[in-house]
């Protein structure tokens, strides 16, 4: 069979959306953003947001997210992206308005923009990659680095006599009566991947209903080239390292208690 | 305009001015001695009218992001505060800046450094004019005098703000905050609508549109050819706005030998001093800059040629003197008189000042 009679319409099984464009990422091989990227995209078209969506970036690796994904975005500065979001889903309440961020962006620097745009009960989503260290910057400490993990700033590992203690933020966000929808998720297997778009669909839908509530979806991501380790042992490192400190699951679902 | 004369605080002629000129969100935080904007705008609740949005955030560092989050979607945005906590804003100003978008900032001036005081004063003109946030770039400065020039300046500020796709920075005092006048508030202006904002801010995150590119509003480059460029193109625009957006007010200055340069709430008392040294026959006269920047340089230099000496009054210790004396260029000698702290200089004073410093 030639090539061309592969490749016809009627053969397809799968295609990436249309969205995405081809511009090379930068991400490292194994590195989880693409295939959150992917999932993000995914979900804009089939919910047909494309012209409805206004994404907000983050400082750190994902900062370039809007070279990948061809909607509207506002690129904010460290840690403010909650607050960016805020405004925007104010003026324009008819959009879908998200943010991307990484732990440092959410949990150090942007603690506060976080905790309140989800404590007001922002029609807004998180999504939030936590891979316990700053990417962009060249693997320092995180305020998710887990005990006795090494980065570049703690290169004996993490003593939280002296760095203090992991923070386990989307534990705090699901208490705050603002929040709707916390889960965390990954992305490491075919499975994984699939209950994690099933995650970012449904903060996505929280956010278009009318209801209100903040939603966020953690995916534990793998950092190789932080955590030097090759794609696959980053997979595994994360799966016996980080899980443990950061388990899987919903943590709450308002629409689910009621 | 409606000629509907209301007595009320600069503030609250602010919060006024900014729902009835069609403004669409403003976000702040609670500070002395500028409170009364947001508290005003809470008890209007313009939301039912107009549909503006007003949110009290976690922070200035919140709020100022939120501005640049709504400015970024093509809204008329503003926030306000005072010294400290326009401190805490400069991140966001710069970004606001480096994204080319236009929103409004009031500051209603305090002393400082530091916490300092809740008192008037005019120390932030350097952080104004001279950046205050990183990177090389320019806000549009307005200084009102009066509660009339703290209504008039917001819809002004925000036509500048959106003509150049700059933020505009209204720089006020806590006396102008704090002090009732009679004003004549602007005409109500509707909210434009989504689709009139679309039309005149093509470039906005509005949604994309399958019939354009997708708008992306970053201040991010890292290849320095190019930033360079976009730097280039700043300058640029700053440059027209020098050219074409300086305002000033001139007092008793055709026959003037002695010249006082001032702005605010310094400006109201130089013109009383100016009254008094004329009763004792010293020709003084008061050139009031009403854009800090683009500053007034030409006329200044205009007046090096005419006047004998300058004196720049200013409740700091000698910023906007700088100014004058670069415009000056050393053909006159120009000095400075300030009080400091939260204290507030007497005509008599500034009348003193001109007999010691300049004659």
């Amino acid at each position: 069979m030639a090539l061309e009679d592969i490749i016809k319409p009627e053969n397809l099984v799968y295609k990436k959306p249309d969205i995405m464009n081809d511009n090379p990422m930068h991400y490292c091989p194994g590195c989880s953003h693409g295939v959150v990227h992917k999932l993000i995209a995914e979900v804009i078209e089939e919910m047909g947001l494309v012209e409805d969506t206004i994404g907000v970036t983050p400082v750190g690796c994902a900062v370039f997210a809007y070279n990948y994904i061809d909607i509207d975005w506002e690129e904010a500065a460290h840690g403010r992206a909650p607050a960016l979001a805020t405004a925007i889903k104010r003026l324009r309440p008819n959009k879908l308005v998200f943010t991307y961020q990484g732990d440092g962006d959410l949990a150090a620097i942007g603690t506060a923009e976080t905790i309140h745009a989800c404590n007001r009960g922002e029609s807004i989503a998180i999504i939030f990659i936590n891979n316990g260290i700053y990417g962009m910057t060249g693997g320092q400490m995180a305020p998710t680095t887990i005990e006795g993990m090494k980065t570049a700033t703690c290169p004996y590992g993490r003593d939280v006599k002296l760095n203090g203690y992991p923070l386990k933020i989307t534990n705090q966000l699901k208490d705050l009566e603002g929040t709707r929808y916390v889960t965390r998720q990954s992305v490491q297997t075919a499975a994984a991947v699939r209950k994690t778009k099933k995650a970012i669909r449904k903060a996505f839908e929280n956010c278009m209903d009318g209801k209100g509530g903040a939603n966020v979806v953690e995916v534990v991501s793998t950092c190789s080239s932080g955590w030097k380790l090759t794609p696959e042992k980053a997979n595994k490192w994360m799966e016996e390292n980080m899980f443990p400190q950061y388990p899987l699951g919903d943590l709450i679902d308002k629409d689910a208690n009621q | 305009m409606s000629e509907e004369v209301r007595l009320m605080k600069g503030n609250e002629a602010i919060a006024h001015a900014a729902i009835r000129c069609g403004c669409d969100g403003y976000f702040g935080y609670p500070i002395t001695p500028q409170s009364e904007v947001m508290e005003t705008l809470m008890e209007v609740e313009p939301w039912k009218e107009t549909g503006m949005v007003v949110l009290q955030a976690e922070s200035e560092v919140s709020s100022i992001n939120m501005v640049y989050g709504g400015a970024a979607t093509g809204k008329k945005v503003m926030t306000s505060s005072s010294s400290p906590g326009v401190s805490l804003m400069q991140e966001g100003i710069s970004y606001l800046a480096g994204a080319e978008l236009p929103a409004l900032i009031v500051n209603v001036m305090r002393g400082g450094p530091g916490l300092g005081t809740i008192q008037p004063s005019q120390s932030d003109y350097f952080q104004t004019t001279k950046g205050g946030g990183h990177g090389d770039y320019r806000l549009i400065a307005l200084a009102p005098a009066s509660v009339q020039e703290m209504a008039d300046f917001v819809g002004l500020a925000f036509d500048l703000a959106f003509k150049y796709r700059n933020p505009a920075i209204i720089l006020a005092d806590g006396v102008i905050g704090q002090m009732m006048e009679k004003v004549v508030l602007p005409d109500y202006k509707p909210r434009r609508t989504d689709e009139e904002v679309e039309k005149q801010c093509p470039w906005a995150a509005t949604g994309r549109k399958m019939s354009r590119k997708n708008n992306i509003i970053t201040s991010l480059e890292l290849k320095p050819e190019v930033m360079e460029q976009n730097n280039l193109r700043f300058q640029a625009k700053y440059k027209t706005i020098e050219e074409n957006e300086v305002r000033y007010e001139e007092i008793l200055c055709d026959d003037a030998e002695y010249l006082l340069v001032a702005f605010g709430c310094s400006a109201r008392i130089c013109q009383k001093a100016c009254e008094m040294a004329r009763a004792e026959g010293i020709k003084l006269g008061l050139l009031r800059p009403i854009t800090l920047w683009p500053f007034p340089t030409k006329v200044i230099a205009q007046y090096a040629n005419k006047v004998k000496a300058m004196l720049s009054v200013e409740l700091n210790a000698g910023q906007m003197v700088e100014d004058v004396r670069l415009a000056v260029n050393g053909k006159v000698p120009v000095e400075h008189y300030g009080r400091l702290g939260g204290i507030v200089f007497t005509p008599d004073e500034i009348v003193n000042a001109v007999k010691t410093k300049l004659m």
